[in-house]
């Protein structure tokens, strides 16, 4: 025997094979079938858990996805521990090991259960109240001490072995929920030719219709109906069938997100299964058989371990053999509760006593009188004896006025309730669908949605087995008829079994505790009491969104499934205003908690994100470069040399750049090629510079604004003919600039002629930069003379380098003699190695990116991005000039036309000097025009680049400053935590200012 | 995630495209006043209902093409190549209403 409340028969479970597990390191058995919830009921396990705030001790409340205290993790190894899980959904498997959570030292003695004591002070909105003072405690103090305090189970400590698959489906009709409704859903739709997909969360198919012996369906009991429309479905080509697979998320246009959980349940699991599935279904029609959720009642106390939902108890006895207790109370404000007391008293557990709230009972009050029952009508339940276990209850009676008197106290160990069933509109309401309030249930339905998705069952508020059939059957047919699929005629079922109530008692029963002092819990997950919900009515909270927030409840991952509508009707009435008036608070996905694993799918590790390598990217390894990612690139950064720390090395590099000749892997700067006999006119109109009459093997740095006339991006345009342009952009921008242009080709001026391709991919681009550069390249080049008088800066050739057919530039980044060779990007890696060998024996050497930033500050060279922000015109960073005014259009004409960018206080780009040159200023830091600026004093500006300077052995800085160059030779101040440091504002060009070094 | 109907591609997922703002804005005259600048760069109907916008296929075809999309319910009335006159978002609701 698989412990002593294991029902001598009965169950969905497979009583020949036992499967051993731990919890808390106990040893227990069960059988496969069962849930570890199941399990440890039937071996008396009452205490599961601990609460989240006040640590009370907590049981079972439910038996589906829907559990609120429950919650355990189960551990496989360090990377395999998952907390947070509900036991009821936890599936036995031999070898299973977990343990309870939110406890210390152990969950039957637990420390903090003291907060309980306390619990007076912990009203809603404590932490709001309590740690307002003084300010500086909340980051230091307090909220580690409640972060460390509160919170559920704990994350894995080691990276998740598991793999997790992504798929892309499709179908004509997404059926969720294989209870009766969407079994006939799926069936019609099957029936009609449609393509179809059904899922469910439960192992098994059958819904409701698993945890109700009394249905029959066409005469036959209701499981003979399910294994042959499953097996029926199954044979079918054009469904599938999908279990343990939970929809999630409602996205639009028909995307639904399922998780399919495929090895949790598997005690060896094949190493080559994914852990889970996510499947993106694009279906054209969604059938919603979502069921409903059972709520239970809110009275003094009614958290204690024992006090769970009469479903809850026909659940465990009708699906997994297990009776939850020996002397059972029912309390109920429904009928169909009724079941679950008469079918225990038939498994030979003691039927204490049935209370129902209802002044008179229901249909169902004589049929339980009869088989021997006894009940009381219009009472309800005062108190809950009993801490780790229930003990006993107190029963009140209900007065004619409304009062409760107290009355007997009757000995059990399970206290049943139900306050009736809440239509799971979750989904319904995710796909913006609008729900309605049905007054005389008391339930909100689905209503209208703009997707197309149709609501049937329990879920739509149907609640009896033959109506659910039939709209289920209805609600399929419907869908593949629309989604294009085939015609299948109506049908009606006969059928008979539980009707569950929609609706019921919403809110706190009446009962003879004080309503200022009574534990009667709301929401079991975050500890939230009906008082509480109260007091935050009574302190303002009108919004229900904010009423949650205030008070928690319904957050945490069962996203108040049982709790919501209690607390709103709770909230309603305390406010005074109807229940539809108050609202309902958002149905956010997911559903149900999804792994993080699921989410990141393939996208781990290497494929995060895609890495773009340069063509020479091994040749910078092998050279000892340490790289730096710019965007999706993977750029040299420095290359130091052994034992040389990145500073020093990046000085080297700066040095020799200046002294002899440096090599520069320059292949991520973007590049478009812009062809067509257009395209002269074209780039004239899309730079701000003037370009139509740049001539043929001449380049022209050129700057790009959009309509409003602030920088956007910059550089080199070159013409390689007539017609033929070779254009680079930042390595950043390359992406925006081709979306830019090609946005005015094909929309603004469609009439001119020319193609704009994207060519980043094709070269490889390698800069040699200093005085040497020449020497170094010259012999290599066939074809082209590289003098300074046949090949001037700012010149561009065909020719072949190495062989190679390129393209080379005479350009500089570094105020240094400079070429860029670009060459077919096969050619890249051999390249570098060529030159890299090449400049070393001229005493060069590579410079990565850190280097190329402090030479091209040195010179002024702004980076677009670093410098500008998106506020700065190209006169505002000393541009202005090469601004092609007389142009009859251009991209930003207009913008640059506005007067008041005249105005002399506009911020510009200059150059900052400090008295002591070891300063070097910090990115980002504020200028201001006093040393000690009193709090709230605008800045003037900021510093946007600042570096030591090898070359001129000082710290440099640029900055935008209000007045920009007019400014020059004043002193402005930069507040640092140490002190202001003064500054002189310079030229930002504080190397080679007239550009000698370029021109040789 | 929507279904974007690319006029040359048809309805293909919303990561493929790029949303390109308010269709039918004119660009700003080279020598647009001030006031004609602002508008033209910085004020959208911010419809609720049927609202012409610009997307860029820049996954897939890479074109540039206009759709009309309900903001309310994100269904698309309509989509066509830049330059083909269609019916404005007024006239497409004003015939949903007659159907």
């Amino acid at each position: 025997m698989t412990g002593p409340f294991r029902a001598r028969g009965g169950g969905r479970i497979d009583r020949s094979r036992i499967l051993r597990f731990t919890f808390d390191g106990r040893a227990f058995t069960g059988h496969p079938g069962d849930t570890l919830a199941s399990a440890l009921t039937a071996a008396g396990v009452r205490l599961l858990a601990r609460s989240f705030k006040y640590h009370r001790p907590r049981g079972l409340v439910s038996a589906g996805v829907d559990e609120p205290n429950a919650l355990v993790t189960v551990i496989r190894d360090a990377g395999r521990t998952t907390p947070n899980l509900a036991a009821t959904e936890v599936e036995l498997y031999d070898g299973l090991k977990a343990i309870s959570q939110n406890r210390w030292p152990s969950l039957r003695f637990d420390v903090s259960a003291l907060n309980d004591l306390f619990a007076p002070l912990f009203v809603s909105g404590f932490y709001y109240k309590t740690f307002m003072w003084p300010k500086s405690f909340w980051a230091k103090l307090f909220e580690p001490v409640i972060r460390a305090t509160a919170g559920f189970g704990r994350a894995p400590t080691a990276p998740d072995p598991d793999t997790y698959a992504r798929v892309h489906d499709h179908c004509d009709v997404l059926v969720i929920g294989a209870g009766p409704a969407g079994l006939a859903a799926a069936l019609a739709a099957a029936v009609a030719g449609a393509k179809v997909i059904l899922c469910d969360q439960d192992p098994e198919f059958g819904g409701a219709l698993l945890g109700d012996p009394t249905a029959k369906i066409d005469g036959r009991p209701a499981d003979d109906w399910v294994a042959e429309t499953v097996a029926a479905l199954a044979e079918t080509p054009r469904v599938r069938l999908l279990r343990r697979t939970a929809a999630f998320g409602w996205y639009q246009h028909g995307l639904v997100g399922l998780i399919e959980k495929v090895t949790d349940h598997l005690a060896d699991p094949d190493p080559a299964l994914p852990r889970e599935v996510m499947h993106l279904v694009r279906a054209r029609r969604v059938v919603l058989a979502a069921g409903a959720i059972e709520r239970p009642l809110v009275f003094p106390d009614n958290d204690r371990p024992g006090v769970m939902t009469a479903s809850a108890a026909r659940c465990c006895l009708c699906r997994h053999g297990v009776a939850v207790g020996s002397r059972v109370v029912l309390f109920t404000a429904v009928d169909d509760a009724y079941h679950a007391a008469i079918e225990l008293a038939a498994a030979g557990v003691i039927v204490e006593r049935v209370v129902d709230l209802r002044p008179d009972g229901g249909p169902m009050t004589a049929a339980a009188r009869a088989a021997g029952l006894a009940v009381e009508t219009g009472a309800t339940i005062d108190r809950v004896f009993g801490r780790t276990a229930v003990t006993a209850v107190e029963i009140g009676r209900i007065g004619a006025d409304g009062r409760v008197a107290p009355g007997p106290t009757v000995a059990c160990d399970v206290l049943l309730t139900s306050g009736g069933w809440t239509p799971s509109i979750h989904l319904f309401s995710q796909a913006r669908g609008s729900v309605v309030w049905d007054e005389t249930r008391g339930v909100f339905l689905p209503g209208r949605s703009v997707e197309p998705v149709r609501a049937a069952g329990a879920c739509n508020g149907t609640a009896g087995l033959a109506d659910c059939l039939d709209e289920g059957w209805a609600a399929g047919a419907d869908a593949a008829r629309t989604a294009g699929g085939g015609e299948v005629s109506p049908r009606r079922f006969v059928a008979t079994g539980t009707s569950i109530a929609i609706g019921g008692f919403l809110g706190e029963v009446p009962h003879a505790g004080d309503p200022d002092r009574a534990r009667a819990f709301v929401d079991f997950q975050h500890d939230v009491t009906a008082k509480d919900i109260r007091l935050a009515v009574r302190e303002g909270f009108r919004s229900i969104e904010h009423v949650k927030r205030y008070t928690t409840t319904g957050m945490a991952t069962d996203q108040g499934k049982t709790s919501n509508l209690n607390a709103l009707a709770i909230a309603a009435e305390a406010a005074g205003k109807p229940i539809p008036e108050v609202g309902l608070t958002t149905f956010r996905r997911p559903w149900t908690p999804v792994s993080f694993g699921a989410f990141a799918g393939g996208n781990r590790g290497d494929l995060f994100d895609p890495i773009r390598p340069t063509p020479a990217h091994a040749s910078a390894v092998g050279a000892g470069a340490v790289f730096e990612d710019v965007g999706q690139w993977k750029r040299a950064r420095v290359f130091p040399r052994s034992g040389e720390s990145e500073a020093a090395a990046t000085t080297r590099e700066v040095r020799t750049v200046r002294e002899t000749v440096g090599l520069f892997d320059a292949s991520t700067l973007g590049k478009l090629e812009i062809v067509g006999p257009d395209a002269a006119t074209f780039l004239d109109r899309i730079y701000v510079d003037p370009l139509a009459k740049l001539a043929v093997g001449r380049c022209r740095y050129a700057v790009m604004t959009r309509d409003d006339g602030f920088v956007f991006d910059d550089g080199i345009v070159a013409r390689l003919a007539p017609d033929r342009f070779h254009v680079t952009t930042t390595t950043g921008g390359a992406a925006r600039v081709a979306n830019l242009i090609e946005d005015f080709l094909q929309t603004e001026w469609p009439d001119l002629d020319v193609w704009a391709t994207s060519v980043t991919e094709q070269w490889a681009v390698m800069a040699l930069q200093g005085p040497k550069a020449r020497e170094v390249l010259a012999p290599l080049v066939e074809g082209l003379d590289l003098s300074g008088a046949a090949f001037p800066h700012m010149s561009v050739a065909e020719c072949r380098v190495a062989g190679v057919p390129a393209r080379l530039f005479r350009v500089s980044f570094t105020g240094e003699l400079g070429f860029e060779v670009n060459v077919p990007a096969g050619h890249g890696e051999a390249l570098f190695r060529l030159l890299a060998d090449r400049v070393a024996a001229v005493g060069g050497a590579p410079y990565g990116t850190d280097a190329m930033h402090v030479l091209r500050a040195e010179k002024g060279y702004l980076v677009v991005g670093q410098d500008t922000d998106g506020t700065l015109t190209p006169a505002d960073v000393g541009l202005g000039r090469s601004v092609g005014r007389g142009k009859p259009d251009f991209v930003g004409k207009a913008g640059l036309a506005r007067a008041d960018l005249a105005d002399p206080d506009r911020r510009g780009l200059v150059g900052l000097s400090v008295a002591d040159p070891n300063v070097v200023l910090v990115e980002g830091a504020q200028l201001t025009a006093d040393a000690d600026p009193k709090p709230g004093t605008s800045a003037l500006g900021f510093v946007t680049s600042a570096y030591f300077s090898p070359t001129l052995g000082r710290g440099i800085a640029l900055a935008v400053v209000a007045g920009g160059r007019t400014r020059i030779g004043t002193t402005v101040h930069v507040p640092m935590p140490g002190g202001s440091i003064a500054a002189t504002v310079v030229s930002p060009v504080f190397f080679d200012p007239e550009g000698r070094r370029l021109h040789v | 995630m929507l279904l974007v109907p690319c006029p040359w591609c048809g309805p293909r997922p919303e990561i493929e495209f790029v949303a390109a703002g308010e269709a039918g804005i004119a660009r700003p005259a080279p020598d647009a006043d001030p006031a004609a600048l602002a508008e033209a760069l910085y004020f959208r109907s911010n419809t609720k209902g049927l609202l012409a916008e610009r997307w860029r296929h820049v996954h897939g075809c890479g074109r540039f093409f206009v759709a009309v999309r309900d903001t309310v319910s994100d269904r698309f009335a309509g989509s066509w190549p830049p330059g083909v006159p269609h019916p404005s978002p007024a006239e497409l609701a004003a015939g949903e209403a007659e159907r």
